[in-house]
């Protein structure tokens, strides 16, 4: 199986030092155009004369791993020695886009599918040019000759030559040669791909010298922070400017028109001053939001069919599906807004000079991050000097780069290069959450009871207005992919079918969190599933291999059965079961199968969960060690929503402020983990988000197999589990 | 602002602070350590963890004047010669995602091992609670220690 992200132009640059071979992905003619002329020819990988290779990753590390497995899949195609193979982060420029997102981004667990035909197409023309010059210089026919690790042979001659002596005085040819799908590697000679190589960033994350954004240090540095507007939309009016300005060490305190600005010669003097900080915000469309009464309107509109939302999914004619059929069964569910919590604060490090703009950040859009930059900077994009670092977690939460701009700012307004830092608390404060929803799923069966149509109506924030802009929301005529994600159903047997979104716009920052849609949606899908099982008096397992229709997805349920010893009880525990999956058509998905052994607590109210079973099919696994610790992170993020995270919101700000009132997963919450990896395909799917939405209804559908009592309202907390048992 | 001298990784350094100014500042921003992260400033996360006088501590909860006399210890100190154990087995079980929060796991977890060289795996989950990993490597955090204690 192999995709259409082909090349469209291509390079080489010879030069003292070695071969450099730049690539172009495919660009819009509009982009190409811009881009012609060999500036824009970026060298992905270099050979020097000791054989080293450098390998130039695209894509930013945030914890998924792609700063190994990315450059990985170069070095299998140019037959690289990866004891050789140097790894250097991109720079910021279009030749590094992601081939399908059409901008440097890491979203969406997207990383190696997007490069993954550009990377091995790159990888076999580099080795090419090299089998190309040996054959020069050995003088026999290019056919004959083959690689070792970086070594071309010639069988008949018993010569080999290293890469390294052909690069040092190979000519480079004019043009790249051409490599069809078939001339790449064929997928069963892989010696890297799928063999578990170690990450290149765990030695460096196992002594502190990892340098993130936080730890930049610059001659001249002043500190900053940015207390900013509780409430998206609003800015100062007013506030104690003397009074910080009096704290020992505080430069100037700044007002924005987002919020307030402090710099200071010490970052602790910069935040005692924050703590001084009294100001007074003028009104914002959201600033009288409070989501209990906002989590009941939306459970109104979802129940009201007046209501209409914007059809973001739609299979088949549900409306005739609907009215032909012998019953209906309807669901309400709800879901809180959650947290990012990265662990590292947002910070970026910024100098503002007549040149231009030089910015330290760790970001997920670094092409964004760049343009944003140098609009605040009043400079030219060219004019960004960009220094892409190591993210201390992103979760969708570093796509949004409003603290790349606060950092060029505070910069520009003093004069000197600052380190923007947020404390935990203004980090919180200014979260920008995953929606809030209220979801109605109506199911139409026939006489048999089989599945007719399906209808789920989604209640809740916008995410794509804020994070793409609105003329892409209008583009995408009002569908909100990004809050809608998951409520397609292709594995399912349901032959029609609607979702539908219904605004709620509340002045709430809002972001893209680990799973995006999915992580709320599928919550619905499957525990209505597991009502229908229910209904149908079958067992959820064998109910679930009955109504989907996908091999793939029945494939990781039979599994993920087995894995969990399904039919045996369990005194004073149950287990609940849900099905996954992440992607889109275009690229494929990627499916899970969740079970959760779930006890609770009656008298406290606690859930606990003892052991995650999670069997996934990720295509080709690049990494299969770390695909399951992929997998294992994103259920424990998962089960944080599950049990303990969740944001509310009174007068439009968020209530929560630390680790003591938002909670996250602990190590003594942490259930016994068992992930079983099924190998389909050529192509690695996507991974870092895929095991997020099974976990939620995994545990709401053992709680109800072992209560008789369904939870409909995530997080679980105690008082929700008391009032839910009662 | 008045002057402190403190012992850190074995090297008398001096220092201009206020006196509040937590250990956490001090050795990052001031001395240049950087290893030892900013998580919540709270004592909440443990992403700040050095030892003093062998013991983890948070260091965001810590204040410069409280270490006269004291040795401090960060990541970059934990071992005089190579890599700690506790850094061999991160290593070996593939501990770190997004490593921030990592350097803290292991101040913490090496604390245990100096005292409690064979722990069970209760009294490592015990240990370890207050330290959050976010991109959820728990499982592999008790791997290594287990390793650690196992190879020493």
């Amino acid at each position: 199986m192999h995709d259409n992200l082909n090349l469209s132009r291509r390079g080489v640059l010879a030069g003292a030092a070695g071969l450099s071979f730049g690539f172009a992905f495919k660009l819009a003619p509009q982009e190409a155009a811009a881009q012609a002329g060999p500036a824009a020819l970026n060298a992905f990988v270099r050979i020097a004369a000791d054989g080293t290779v450098t390998i130039v990753s695209p894509a930013i590390e945030m914890g998924q791993g792609v700063s190994t497995a990315l450059p990985l899949i170069f070095a299998e195609e140019l037959d690289a020695d990866w004891s050789k193979v140097v790894i250097e982060t991109a720079p910021v420029a279009e030749v590094y886009n992601h081939p399908i997102l059409r901008t440097q981004m890491v979203v969406g667990s997207t990383t190696l599918r997007g490069y993954w035909m550009a990377a091995r197409t790159a990888g076999a023309q580099a080795r090419q040019v090299l089998i190309d010059a040996a054959a020069a210089r050995l003088n026999v026919p290019a056919s004959e000759l083959t690689t070792e690790p970086n070594t071309v042979v010639h069988a008949g001659s018993g010569r080999k030559l290293s890469y390294g002596e052909i690069a040092a005085s190979a000519k480079a040819p004019e043009k790249l040669p051409e490599i069809k799908p078939e001339q790449l590697k064929p997928v069963a000679n892989f010696r890297l791909i799928g063999k578990d190589v170690p990450r290149r960033d765990v030695e460096a994350k196992s002594t502190g010298r990892m340098t993130y954004a936080i730890d930049v240090r610059v001659p001249g540095l002043l500190y900053g922070t940015i207390a900013r507007a509780p409430v998206r939309g609003s800015g100062p009016t007013s506030f104690n400017r003397d009074e910080l300005k009096a704290v020992t060490g505080i430069v100037d305190a700044i007002a924005l028109d987002h919020g307030v600005g402090i710099v200071g010669s010490t970052v602790e003097a910069v935040f005692v001053a924050r703590n001084k900080l009294k100001a007074q915000w003028r009104d914002a469309p959201g600033s009288k939001t409070d989501s209990t009464a906002a989590m009941q309107a939306a459970v109104d509109h979802v129940r009201d069919a007046k209501t209409q939302g914007v059809i973001g999914r739609s299979v088949g004619d549900a409306n005739a599906a609907f009215a032909s059929a012998a019953k209906v069964h309807s669901s309400e569910y709800m879901t809180d807004y959650v947290y990012h919590a990265q662990m590292e604060p947002h910070t970026s490090t910024a100098s503002v000079t007549s040149d231009g703009v030089e910015i330290w950040c760790g970001t997920q859009w670094p092409t964004r991050a760049r343009d944003d930059a140098a609009k605040a900077a009043g400079v030219a994009p060219d004019k960004v000097k960009f220094h892409l670092m190591t993210m201390g977690g992103g979760f969708g939460r570093r796509a949004f780069v409003e603290y790349a701009v606060d950092a060029v700012l505070l910069s520009k307004a003093v004069g000197k290069p600052v380190k923007m830092l947020l404390s935990r608390e203004d980090d919180v404060a200014s979260g920008r959450l995953r929606p809030m929803t209220a979801q109605k799923i109506d199911v139409a069966l026939d006489g048999t009871g089989k599945i007719t149509g399906w209808r789920h109506r989604i209640a809740a924030d916008t995410v794509v207005p804020y994070l793409y802009g609105q003329a892409r929301m209008e583009a995408q005529k009002g569908v909100d992919h990004i809050v809608m994600a998951g409520s397609e159903m292709p594995h399912y047997d349901i032959p029609a079918m609607t979702a539908e979104h219904i605004y709620e716009e509340r002045g709430i920052r809002t972001a893209a969190w680990r799973g995006i849609g999915s992580g709320h949606n599928n919550f619905a899908i499957e525990a209505v599933i597991d009502e229908l099982a229910q209904l149908a008096g079958k067992d959820p397992v064998e109910y679930r291999l009955a109504v989907l229709k996908d091999p793939r997805a029945k494939k990781v349920i039979e599994r993920v059965a087995e894995m969990a010893d399904w039919k045996r009880k369990r005194e004073g525990r149950a287990l609940g079961i849900a099905f996954a999956k992440l992607g889109l058509p275009p690229i494929g998905f990627s499916v899970a199968g969740t079970v959760a052994e779930v006890s609770v607590d009656a008298a406290s109210g606690k859930v606990k969960v003892h052991n995650l079973w999670c069997a996934v099919d990720v295509g080709l696994p690049v990494q299969p060690q770390n695909v399951v610790a992929q997998i294992e992170g994103s259920l424990l993020y998962a089960l944080g929503s599950a049990v303990k995270e969740r944001v509310s919101i009174k007068d439009g700000a968020v209530e929560q402020s630390n680790f003591h009132d938002y909670e996250l997963i602990r190590m003594s919450d942490v259930p016994q983990m068992h992930v079983d990896i099924i190998r389909s395909g050529d192509i690695p799917l996507p991974v870092g988000e895929l095991s997020i939405s099974g976990t939620i209804p995994a545990i709401s559908n053992a709680i109800f197999t072992l209560t008789g009592k369904r939870l409909r309202h995530a997080p679980f907390t105690p008082d929700r589990v008391k009032a839910g048992l009662a | 602002m008045a002057t402190y001298q403190l012992s850190i990784n074995g090297q008398s350094t001096t220092v201009d602070v206020q006196p509040d100014t937590p250990l956490l500042w001090v050795v990052r921003e001031h001395i240049g350590l950087t290893g030892t992260k900013f998580g919540c400033g709270a004592g909440l996360c443990g992403a700040c963890t050095v030892h003093v006088d062998g013991e983890a501590v948070r260091s965001c909860q810590t204040q410069v004047s409280q270490l006269a006399g004291k040795k401090v210890t960060t990541i970059e100190g934990l071992s005089a010669n190579g890599l700690h154990p506790m850094q061999k087995a991160w290593i070996a079980e593939q501990t770190p995602q997004c490593g921030y929060c990592q350097s803290g796991q292991i101040m913490q977890a090496a604390a245990l091992l100096a005292k409690t060289p064979k722990p069970t795996r209760d009294q490592i989950v015990e240990h370890m609670d207050g330290n959050i990993c976010r991109c959820g490597t728990y499982s592999r955090i008790i791997s290594a220690v287990e390793r650690a204690s196992r190879e020493g």
